[in-house]
């Protein structure tokens, strides 16, 4: 038995699909591209595939995203990753595979990276915004989960936030508008904060809301490197102890404030 | 002229709306054609959502074939959820294609896909998000011709103000005549305009243009009759048939959807038709003679779609696929190839008989066992005889038992409430024989964990069947005689916790009772019932009674005159015009059959019994055995 980490994106009109929809594609992408996945026992079997973190939300895209895949033969990692990449749709990408290490990968994503952005937002509005937010200690917000309506702080999660400026051109649209873009690092948490959380967090602080609902993309998920302030690939230690190198300690990071 | 993708403008919505991902389309084996580089161009809709319009068999295979065609071009549309409906309206946002997001509107044909009558008010809620008048009569040149198919297309009288034109039968190969009559009058510069395509539809005698006929209604309301009202139209359309299937093995690369739809599997077509002759079912009557796929087929058409899909399930389809002259080689054929695999077979049972449990414990040997359907479909021995389903009270016992015997714990057994001839003691007849089940299976395995569920679905007196002169029964002794078997069962201290009892209330059945006999005076009620509100007549949490019968009032309809009257021989019927291919001397000889609880064998195994199809369609029975065998699969 061989444990291969898989890290992939869904990206475009795919970043609609829902944890259920992803798990179901994988299913039949990993049964069209032939790889030898394990099975559970039992009575109604099923091929253990395991998804690693909590998974973007319907709608919101993402760059990393991961699955754990056991097989029953050993498998190259890269032919691995063409086959199963070229039996999903196209917009569920698979982006890397490696043999997993003896590590839990799930221990190693501390945090994740996400880009908001707000088309025809206003910038000096998310300016003050992010300034009141990152000056205020404690933001409680409220949020439907599964578990009910749940009341939690949104603020000391949030490890950076950064407003930018950039150019908003998507399909079909002629003329490129501005737009506001909102980068942060956020830890993860119990329950998450999510980047709407944070949106909703600078509405409270600033009365701060964009006219539409914003493309949101979670850019990389990882530990956090305390020299960088961002999301390190989780994916280093496991090609380090492969490649014979020595694995820096994980899991015990401190992280730092905005 | 090229048409710009709607997907920009849809995706600011698809934040707010339940289950997005149904919207977006991007399924593996789906197709995106260049616009501008075809010249027929359909959109093919299946009324209803998208979780259970997508793995419509219909669909599927029409879409294939038509982007197999050079120069065709061929998209999906669905339902859209009210959520979406309401944003699409407030942002302008028309009716859009899954593949291309291009607006309905734009297409040459809109085909809709009616397996059942319920799906009219979503036909209309498409036709206005699209921009294409609800009637016909006020489309123009740059309207789509607005095509319905399906079982439902057998009677088109009630959506006949608001189709262009409807097809009778398979579709294969009628879309294909379609779009090459389609093709040279837009070559030759589109002459005449829509009227004059109608009218190159209509003389072909296989497309019914419902404006070219005039219906004329004695004093009393019943038709008087049907002619067409311009020379060149036929006075009968006919239902198409595809002869040999193992030359249309479609779908090829089945659709697999990313959103979760009703039926996650692979599925093939094993024949079409049946000759069981149970009266009350139109598909049976509609779909004659049987067509077998041949086993080699049917073996190559499963090994290429799980490949194509990677589904872990395949269904082997037909009106009762235990019928197939060669079943039992298939299905031991397919339980080899796939065992150890993960993937499943699974066959829709409904005869009662044991080789049918040899057939079921072949498709579990590669999965789980969960439960065994056997449709006896009357509850006693004379309503069986009245809708021809022959079997036997003995014969359905020692099935069952059987089944508990080699391990099956869950048995479930179909019956219809509101037959023909019906009385309260059929009805009851159906707890007795579900407790006789219980005890002989009990006494069988020297257990009490059997059990049996009972289904129970509303009889709805179709169009091209012998019932289709039955009155149909009022909801009220549906009802009653319900209430009554579900006390019967309840207070049955000895086998009643064995038994589970499902049914619905009998108020949707003569909804669909009156538009499947409905003729074109009841399009107005369906207009009303749909400006009234009316969506997803199909989903009992949003269909209204109420609103159905405010509507028919409304249009000054009599929903008694249309579904609880019983006709006389020689009323003229709303789809008389239509031809199935049955004689209707046959159909009412054997309505009295029917009454005089006289049974009619399959032509299969017995003399042609002059049913009229064949002779009038130039078709055929096509069945095996060929003694072929499927060979395991090679190992790469």
């Amino acid at each position: 038995m061989q444990r291969l980490s898989v890290r992939y994106a869904k990206r475009g009109r795919l970043r609609f699909t829902s944890h259920r929809d992803i798990s179901r594609a994988v299913e039949r992408a990993v049964r069209r591209a032939d790889v030898p996945v394990a099975f559970s026992a039992g009575f109604s079997p099923h091929p253990k595939i395991s998804y690693v973190g909590a998974v973007a939300p319907t709608g919101v895209a993402s760059e990393a995203e991961y699955l754990e895949i056991s097989v029953t033969r050993i498998c190259d990692p890269d032919l691995l990753r063409a086959a199963l990449d070229t039996s999903l749709p196209p917009g569920l990408d698979v982006l890397a595979v490696i043999e997993a290490g003896a590590g839990s990968l799930a221990d190693q994503l501390e945090c994740s990276a996400w880009e908001l952005r707000l088309p025809g937002a206003d910038l000096a509005l998310a300016r003050a915004a992010v300034e009141r937010f990152g000056a205020t200690e404690r933001i409680e917000v409220e949020r439907l989960t599964k578990k009910g309506l749940r009341r939690f702080d949104t603020r000391e999660a949030v490890l950076s936030l950064e407003v930018f400026e950039g150019t908003e051109a998507t399909a079909g649209q002629a003329s490129s508008q501005p737009c506001v873009i909102l980068r942060m690092v956020v830890r993860h948490a119990t329950p998450a904060v999510r980047p709407d959380d944070v949106l909703t967090g600078l509405r409270l602080v600033a009365d701060f809301a964009p006219p539409v609902p914003p493309e949101v993309t979670r850019l990389a998920q990882g530990p956090l490197d305390v020299r960088t302030g961002e999301p390190a690939d989780p994916f280093d230690l496991d090609r380090d102890i492969t490649r014979g190198g020595e694995a820096e300690p994980v899991g015990r990071h401190v992280g730092g404030d905005i | 002229m090229s048409v710009e993708s709607l997907f920009p403008r849809l995706e600011a919505l698809l934040h707010k709306v339940q289950k997005p991902i149904q919207y977006v389309g991007g399924e593996l084996n789906s197709t995106v054609k260049d616009w501008d580089e075809t010249t027929v161009r359909w959109a093919l809709m299946y009324p209803d959502a998208y979780e259970v319009g997508l793995p419509n068999q219909g669909v599927q295979i029409l879409y294939e074939i038509l982007n197999e065609l050079p120069e065709t071009l061929a998209e999906r549309t669905y339902s859209v959820w009210p959520d979406l409906e309401a944003l699409m309206r407030s942002e302008g946002v028309p009716q859009f294609t899954v593949d291309a997001h291009r607006p309905v509107r734009a297409f040459d044909v809109f085909g809709l896909s009616f397996s059942t009558e319920l799906g009219y008010t979503n036909m209309l809620t498409a036709l206005d998000l699209a921009g294409i008048p609800l009637e016909a009569a006020d489309r123009g040149d740059d309207d789509p011709i607005v095509l319905a198919g399906g079982h439902a297309a057998f009677n088109p009288e009630p959506v006949a103000d608001f189709l262009d034109a409807a097809v009778l039968g398979d579709g294969e190969q009628i879309a294909i005549a379609i779009t090459e009559v389609i093709r040279e009058w837009k070559a030759e510069g589109s002459p005449g305009g829509r009227d004059e395509l109608l009218m190159r539809l209509a003389e072909s005698g296989g497309v019914y243009v419902p404006k070219f006929y005039d219906v004329d209604y004695h004093a009393d309301g019943r038709i008087q009759r049907v002619a067409p009202n311009r020379s060149g139209v036929p006075w009968r359309v006919h239902k198409h048939t595809v002869m040999d299937l193992d030359e249309w093995p479609y779908p090829k690369k089945p659709l697999v959807p990313l959103a979760e739809t009703v039926h996650e599997r692979f599925s093939v077509e094993i024949f079409r038709g049946c000759t069981r002759g149970c009266r009350f079912c139109q598909a049976g009557m509609i779909t004659r003679p049987v067509r077998e796929r041949s086993i080699t087929t049917i073996g190559d058409m499963v090994e290429a779609g799980v490949k194509a899909s990677g589904f872990n399930e395949v269904g082997l389809l037909s009106l009762s696929s235990a019928d197939h002259s060669e079943i039992g080689e298939v299905a031991k054929g397919l339980a080899d190839r796939y065992e150890g695999t993960s993937t499943s077979l699974s066959l829709p049972s409904t005869r009662v008989d044991a080789f049918n449990i040899d057939l079921a414990n072949e498709f579990s040997r590669n999965g789980r066992r969960s439960g065994l359907t056997f449709a006896p479909e009357g509850g006693s021995e004379r309503m069986r005889k009245v809708i021809n389903k022959m079997v036997t009270e003995e014969d359905l016992i020692r099935t069952v038992t059987t089944a508990y015997t080699q391990g099956w714990r869950q048995v479930k057994l179909y019956f219809m409430c509101g037959l023909p001839t019906e009385e309260d003691a059929d009805v009851l007849g159906i707890a007795d024989l579900a407790k006789k089940v219980i005890k002989a299976g009990r006494e069988a395995t020297g257990s009490r964990d059997v059990r049996c569920t009972v289904s129970i679905g509303g009889f709805v007196p179709k169009p091209h069947t012998p019932f289709q002169w039955a009155g149909q029964a009022d909801h009220e002794t549906v009802d009653r005689r319900l209430r009554a078997l579900k006390d019967a069962l309840r207070n049955d201290k000895q086998y009643g916790r064995a038994i589970g009892l499902r049914y619905h209330d009998g108020k949707p059945s003569i909804v669909e009772g009156l538009l499947s006999r409905g003729d074109r005076r009841v399009g107005k009620v369906i207009r009303a019932v749909w400006e009234g509100g009316g969506r997803f007549d199909g989903w009992s949490e949003h269909f209204s009674y109420q609103r159905w019968m405010d509507g028919a009032a409304e249009a000054g309809i009599d929903v008694d005159w249309y579904t609880t009257r019983e006709r006389e021989e020689n009323e003229v019927l709303p789809w008389d015009h239509l031809d199935a291919g049955l004689d209707r001397e046959w159909l009412w000889q054997d309505w009295q059959d029917a009454v005089n609880d006289v049974e009619v064998e399959d032509c299969r195994w017995t003399p042609c019994y002059d049913c009229g199809v064949c002779p009038t369609m130039g078709t055929e029975i096509q069945i095996g055995p060929t003694g072929k065998k499927l060979l395991p699969l090679t190992v790469v």
